[in-house]
Formats: structure tokens, sequence, C-alpha cells
């Protein structure tokens, strides 16, 4: 694992990071990608389809080894992840698949998280018996059990439809309002980016690299139309200007 | 249920008439070779001779389960140990059940770990190549996610991987169980003092064939109480978080 990032930050620095493609040679994914993250502060990644994103939160969560650079992950780099597709475990319980994640979460800690995702009624449901909705909420809840020092989202909202995705992303945004954790979220959804995060790295497509840093005042809090359009607006210029 | 009783009612009367075509001396009826059950069980012999197979089974069962399990384990996982180990199954599993008995035998002397290693022996490969085929199918996201989690290698192992690999021991256990027995008699015929498969081979040279059907049939019954008590209990105990198909 790499060294621990200075003052508790989430340093990334990947230089480099390629795919040896099916038909030979290689692809270029990732090209002197760098960011960095203060404690307690929630990142977003954000960037077209296709760009990197997932490989790149790969890289952060230690899962991928073989690439140039380095990362420095906050405090103990103890993780939180919520992968795009909920990854539980179907033969344990909902309550079993948190606990075994976080074997150290008190009883207290589990019903506030349950209560607080809506899953109390549910802790001893097995996976299979759950919508995707509220799977997506257990892998939150599994993530955010761990007391991580670094929380890894990658799209966790994709795939439910619009409504349900809305509310989940105010829950989460609520839960990280109350317990501050060090968050990093990709999404190519730039409104949910908004929503949730204290600053914003806009990506280049293929070969990933940082092409803008947008800071968010007031995060996490209510904004009229016209905040919002404006802000959006910004972004896509500076997506374009790339 | 209604069904099953009617096959086995079926298969009963098919005996019976059977019986009465090819006359005593090549198929005995049904109530003969009852009689000879219960004479065998009076004398002590049945409960003796089933006992001594019964063991036979279950150590050569559990040894070639838990090395399988571990060999396919290791093979579905690592390349390399599939390419070190794979030549070796290819010969065990070619090599004709007899053959491996007659040659432990001959090095191994006529003893009891000479029995059981051929029995297991002719098991292994089997089980080995099913657990391989269950961890190449292994969920790169969950080892993923339990890698991002920490997990240990205790919790990931009965957690994470054991009960993706359940259906495929299940499958190994199955096949093993019925395939260990066979060849647990063959062993025993060749070069063991008791057991079913001994008192068959005497029965052969005897032309005693209500004594062959009398051995064979009491152990078929011994292994349906296992199937029907252990194993199916322990299955469906494995499976409890499928959604049952209503």
């Amino acid at each position: 694992m790499s060294p621990v990032g200075d003052l508790g930050r989430l340093e990334v620095s990947v230089k480099h990071k390629a795919f040896s493609a099916a038909t030979g040679g290689t692809l270029r994914v990732i090209d002197g990608l760098t960011f960095s993250l203060g404690r307690g502060e929630v990142g977003a990644l954000v960037g077209p389809s296709g760009c990197g994103k997932t490989t790149l939160l790969r890289i952060i969560a230690g899962l991928d080894p073989d690439y140039e650079g380095s990362v420095g992950l906050p405090d103990h780099g103890r993780l939180g992840m919520v992968f795009q597709e909920p990854r539980l475990l179907p033969w344990r319980t909902l309550e079993q698949n948190v606990r075994l994640a976080a074997p150290n979460a008190t009883d207290a800690d589990l019903d506030a998280l349950f209560a607080a995702l809506g899953l109390s009624a549910h802790r001893h449901h097995y996976p299979g018996e759950l919508s995707l909705g509220l799977a997506r909420r257990v892998a939150l809840a599994r993530a955010f059990a761990v007391h991580p020092d670094l929380l890894l989202l990658d799209e966790p909202f994709v795939s439910l439809d619009d409504a349900l995705a809305l509310r989940l992303r105010d829950e989460l945004a609520e839960l990280v309002t109350r317990r501050p954790v060090t968050t990093l979220l990709v999404t190519h959804n730039v409104e949910e980016a908004i929503a949730l995060a204290d600053r914003l790295f806009l990506l280049s497509p293929s070969p990933a690299r940082v092409i803008a840093e947008v800071p968010i005042e007031r995060p996490r809090s209510p904004r009229s139309p016209e905040e919002l359009a404006a802000l959006r607006g910004a972004i896509a210029r500076k997506l374009k200007g790339a | 249920m209604a069904l099953r009783l009617l096959s086995l009612a079926l298969m009963l009367v098919a005996w019976y008439v059977g019986a009465q075509v090819a006359g005593p001396r090549m198929l005995p009826d049904p109530q003969s070779v009852a009689l000879m059950v219960v004479s065998e069980a009076q004398s002590g012999a049945l409960a003796f001779n089933l006992g001594a197979t019964l063991l036979r089974v279950a150590v050569a069962f559990f040894l070639a389960m838990a090395l399988g399990s571990i060999m396919g384990l290791l093979m579905g996982r690592y390349q390399v140990a599939d390419w070190l180990g794979d030549p070796w199954l290819v010969v065990l599993l070619n090599l004709p059940a007899l053959v491996i008995i007659v040659l432990a035998y001959v090095w191994a002397g006529l003893t009891e770990t000479a029995a059981i290693a051929a029995v297991a022996l002719n098991k292994l490969p089997i089980a080995t190549v099913t657990v391989r085929e269950g961890a190449r199918s292994l969920d790169r996201g969950l080892d993923d996610m339990a890698q991002v989690f920490r997990m240990g290698a205790w919790v990931r192992m009965r957690h994470v991987v054991l009960p993706q690999l359940a259906p495929y021991l299940a499958a190994a256990g199955r096949s093993g169980l019925s395939l260990v027995w066979k060849i647990v008699l063959i062993v025993e015929l060749l070069g063991r003092p008791n057991g079913v498969g001994f008192e068959i081979g005497t029965a052969f040279q005897l032309f005693d064939v209500t004594r062959i059907l009398a051995y064979a049939l009491a152990f078929v019954a011994v292994m349906l109480v296992i199937e029907t008590f252990l194993v199916q209990p322990i299955e469906r105990h494995v499976t409890r978080w499928r959604p049952r198909t209503a």
C-alpha cells in the first residue's frame, strides 16, 4: 500500500496507466492525473463515460497496483467503498453483510445507520429479496459502518430511476454532513456532483487528466435554479475548453 | 410421494415376476432375500461387514474431498498451480480404477492403508476437477469487495469463497459418495478379509445370488438413509438464502 498522505489529505498522482489491448498494443487510460483532497472534504471526479474514472478509483482503492505514480491515503487508510453494483454477499443477511465488513461497529452505530437509510425493517433479509435501490443503500451502510478514512463512491446511483436517485442523493448528503468523512465520488452526472461535493475535478476524455478544479460554495445546501444553471454553464464551458 | 411409492411397488412386482420366470438359482424372490438379510443381521455379520465398509467409505471420501477441494481451489485460482497439477490430473483421471487398486496392493501390501489410499486416489481427480471449475468461476467483484474492506483470510474463505463453491462441493460430494462406495467394494473383493465386497466375493464363488442381493440391498438402504438424513439437510441449510420458487 502507498504511504500515508500529508496531514490526512488524499494525494493522488497517477503519471501513467495503460492496458494492453486485446488486439495488441497498449491503450493509455490515464496520463498525468494529479489532485488532492483535504480531510473531511467531498471531491467529485466528473468526466465523460469511459474516460478511466473507474480505473482511477480502483488504483486509489489499491485494487490495481499496475500503474506509474503514487497514491497517499488519508490517516490510517481505512477504506469504505460503494461499487457500481451493490456487491453484497447473497448468502448473508443485510446485517451480516455489514458486520462482516465492519466487525468493530457497535450495535448502536448500526441501528442509527440502518434507521437513517430506511433499512431497519430489512436487517434480516437476504440481498436477493431486495430491490436494487435497497441493495444500494446496504452498500452505503456497509461503507459508512467501517468508519472509513476515505470513502470511495463509484457512480453510486447509476441505473436507479430519477426520483429514487434523487432521494438517495439527499440521504447521502445528509449522512456526509452528519458524519464528515473524506469522500471521493466518481460520476458522469454534473448535477449529482454539484449537489454532493465541496470541489469538482473535471476530467478530460481518455487518457484522463484533470483539466479544471471547481470549488463549490456552500456545499450540500439548497440552490436556486438560476444559481444551479450558472454553475452548470461554467462547468460546461470548462469541459469544452479542454 | 405417492408416485414414488407406486414406482417402488412396481419394481418389487417386476422382481417377483422375474424370479418366477428365472428360477431361485438365478434370481431369488424378494422374500428369500429379506429372510437372508434378517438371518445375517441376527448373526451380527451384517452389521460387522456394513460397518467395515462404511468406515472405509467415510475415510476415503473425506480424504479425497479434503485434498481434492484444496487442490481444486489452488488450481482454479493460480495459473501456476494449474499448469503444475493438470498433467497429474489427466493421468489420474484416465487411469482405470482397477489399475490403481492393484498397484496399491502390490506396492503397499494387502493393507487397510493401501485399500483406502486406492479408493481415495480414484475419487481425488474428479473432486479436484469439479472444485477447480468452481474456483474458476469465483466472482472477482466480491474478491475486490473483500480486499477493499480488508476482510481477514478466514472471513474471506468462510463467507465469500466457500458459499460460492458450495454447489460444486455438493456436486462433487454427491457423485463422490456413490463412486467411492462402488470402488470400496472392488477393493474389498480383491484384498480385504471383511466388508460387503468381501462377502459378495465369497457369495460369487458359491454362486449364492440370495446373499449377493441381501448385502447389496442392505448397503443401498444405508446409503439412502445417509442421503436423506445427512446430505439433504446439509444442502437445505447451505441454500437457505436462495429465494424459494413457489
